[in-house]
């Protein structure tokens, strides 16, 4: 099945659910990485050269440092981000879940140079192309995974909501398509959210808005509100 | 029981692991797992209306566990899935991390682990090595007697640049330089020689290919440049030049060249296990050869940017130092970490 969720069974006995990432967003977060990159460099390049030719020593340092580096030190010590993955809301971690350690990070790294080969990423993209975890060279041989990280949206956990029974009696999945339906309410626009509660017109014998409030209401008492 | 009430009687449990998580989450990666019941009390867990209990975080974290699973089971809405599902892999992250001390991670390396994998990989170090100092030697002994076989390695220019490098009337013997442009050297080497060191473990990716590539071309081009040096009559300055940093670049590059192999042989020979397992375990088992090659040429590289090329050093030193640094290298590999220390 095309399904970009990974389902991670843990010694508790539970399946954590994790959305891995594409490559298009993983390419995105890697051209961010070599534009900081490249600032960074270019900015070492003036200040060093100053120095002279001791600067340049200095200079090929901190560029070796930031080739091979860069991504292993802000994964280690920034919870398995670069500055790209922050920005595209991903994350790097092992393949059990667990955040990415030096050994893994230092692997998947290095196996840039092969994900490289023979230029542009060729063979990263293949390998992320017929792989269900879009995993590149780098990621299988050090056993990792991006995943997305999206942001954190509290929880709301509302109680003064009015409550209805539904008409008829709904099965399982019926209850919990009508409550996603109610929490995905702020998601849409009103005009979809009409049109889609219009659909059970014939059973909850409302229209538009009505329909809207009803459903809302029997969603509310699926949930248990009084 | 319904959802609304299962959110009612446990959302403060799951407000206050929340609170823990962001408490748990140092950004320095140090572990405060010993003090776990010296947070603050709100930072301890309420359950479902009983006496204030201090968990401590591996216990908290089983109680979350525990939520998500009745919640999928219950067919709870998918946003408190989705909130639990965050919340038990955010504490899974901070229960399974790894809570390494560096210091003692170095340590445990210098003095047990890199020896050891050495001598564990012996195999692959050993035909690693063959690789390498075949061509090098059978090189060095070919020009001596053939000595235009130089040129079927390097065209005219490139040796004619190796042999003004050496030439023993030059004032700074090896690349010619003042002594502040040490430190630029030391950067170029550091830049180049590792660079290409971890070229060497990669490509071995291609069952090996790679490896076996750059471990025989360096021998070949080690050889023929110390060849053709011989053969002119440049060999003292050019041992002068190399003796320091020998053990160490030579034993750095065959020791990539053993972990480029492990890898590419673990795809072509998996054994009983899948070829991706197979990978992923002979990549985590030459991590610490992998180190070891960090750490050999960035040595490699301090000597010979500050030591092997200072020209007011005497030949004779030289030359011992560079013996000494042989017997130290090989004595470490052969000796260290036979016993292991608690």
């Amino acid at each position: 099945m095309l399904d970009t969720r990974y389902s991670m069974e843990t010694p508790e006995g539970i399946a954590l659910q994790l959305t891995v990432a594409g490559p298009g967003v993983r390419g995105l977060a890697f051209l961010v990485d070599l534009l900081i990159r490249g600032v960074v460099q270019l900015l070492l390049a003036l200040l060093f050269g100053v120095l002279g030719i001791a600067g340049y020593g200095l200079f090929a340092i901190s560029m070796f440092a930031m080739e091979w580096f860069y991504p292993v030190l802000f994964e280690v010590f920034w919870d398995g981000q670069t500055p790209g993955k922050r920005l595209m809301e991903l994350k790097v971690v092992n393949d059990n879940a667990t955040p990415v350690t030096w050994s893994s990070s230092v692997v998947r790294n290095l196996f840039r140079v092969v994900d490289f080969m023979p230029l542009l990423y060729i063979t990263g993209l293949v390998s992320l192309c017929v792989n269900s975890q879009f995993k590149r060279i780098g990621d299988l041989a050090a056993g990792t995974l991006v995943i997305y990280n999206s942001p954190r949206k509290p929880m709301q956990f509302d109680s003064d909501a009015s409550a209805r029974l539904s008409p008829i009696p709904l099965d399982l999945q019926e209850q919990q398509t009508i409550v996603s339906f109610s929490e995905r309410l702020p998601q849409l626009s009103p005009q979809r959210n009409r049109e889609l509660a219009n659909i059970l017109q014939p059973i909850i014998a409302e229209k538009d808005q009505q329909a809207v409030d009803a459903l809302v209401e029997i969603a509310n008492g699926i949930r248990g509100k009084q | 029981m319904k959802q609304a009430a299962f959110e009612s009687r446990y959302q403060a449990t799951w407000l206050a692991f929340e609170k823990r998580l962001s408490i748990e989450l140092p950004r320095s990666g140090k572990s405060n797992h010993g003090d776990d019941r010296e947070l603050e009390p709100e930072a301890g867990l309420k359950s479902g209306g009983a006496d204030e209990v201090d968990f401590s975080f591996s216990e908290a974290y089983r109680l979350i566990c525990n939520h998500y699973a009745l919640a999928q089971q219950r067919g709870y809405s998918l946003s408190l899935l989705d909130y639990l599902n965050d919340l038990s892999m955010r504490g899974h992250g901070v229960l399974y991390r790894s809570k390494v001390n560096f210091r003692y991670r170095l340590i445990q390396f210098l003095l047990f682990d890199f020896p050891q994998a050495v001598r564990e990989e012996w195999k692959l170090v050993l035909s690693a090595g063959l690789l390498f100092y075949i061509p090098l030697i059978g090189m060095v002994v070919g020009i001596s007697v053939f000595p235009e076989l130089a040129y079927s390695v390097f065209s005219p220019e490139q040796i004619s640049s190796i042999e003004t490098m050496y030439d023993p009337s030059a004032e700074h013997i090896g690349r010619e330089r003042e002594s502040e442009t040490d430190l630029a050297m030391f950067g170029f080497y550091i830049r180049n020689n590792i660079g290409i060191g971890f070229q060497t473990v990669v490509t071995g990716i291609i069952g090996g290919a790679g490896s076996l590539f750059y471990l025989i071309y360096n021998g070949l081009s080690i050889g023929t440049a110390a060849g053709h040096l011989i053969q002119l009559g440049y060999h003292r300055p050019f041992i002068g030049f190399v003796a320091g940093h020998s053990a160490f670049e030579l034993t750095g590059i065959v020791f990539a060249g053993a972990a480029g192999l492990k890898i590419g042989f673990s795809l072509l020979f998996p054994g009983r296990l899948r070829r991706l397992s197979s990978l992923t375990r002979a990549v985590a088992e030459s991590v610490t050869l992998i180190y070891g090659v960090i750490l050999m040429l960035l040595i490699a590289a301090f000597v010979e940017a500050f030591w092997s090329s200072n020209g007011s050093i005497d030949f004779t030193v030289k030359v011992s130092v560079g013996v000494g640094t042989w017997c130290i290298v090989l004595c470490y590999f052969i000796l260290l970490g036979r016993r292991r220390e608690t």
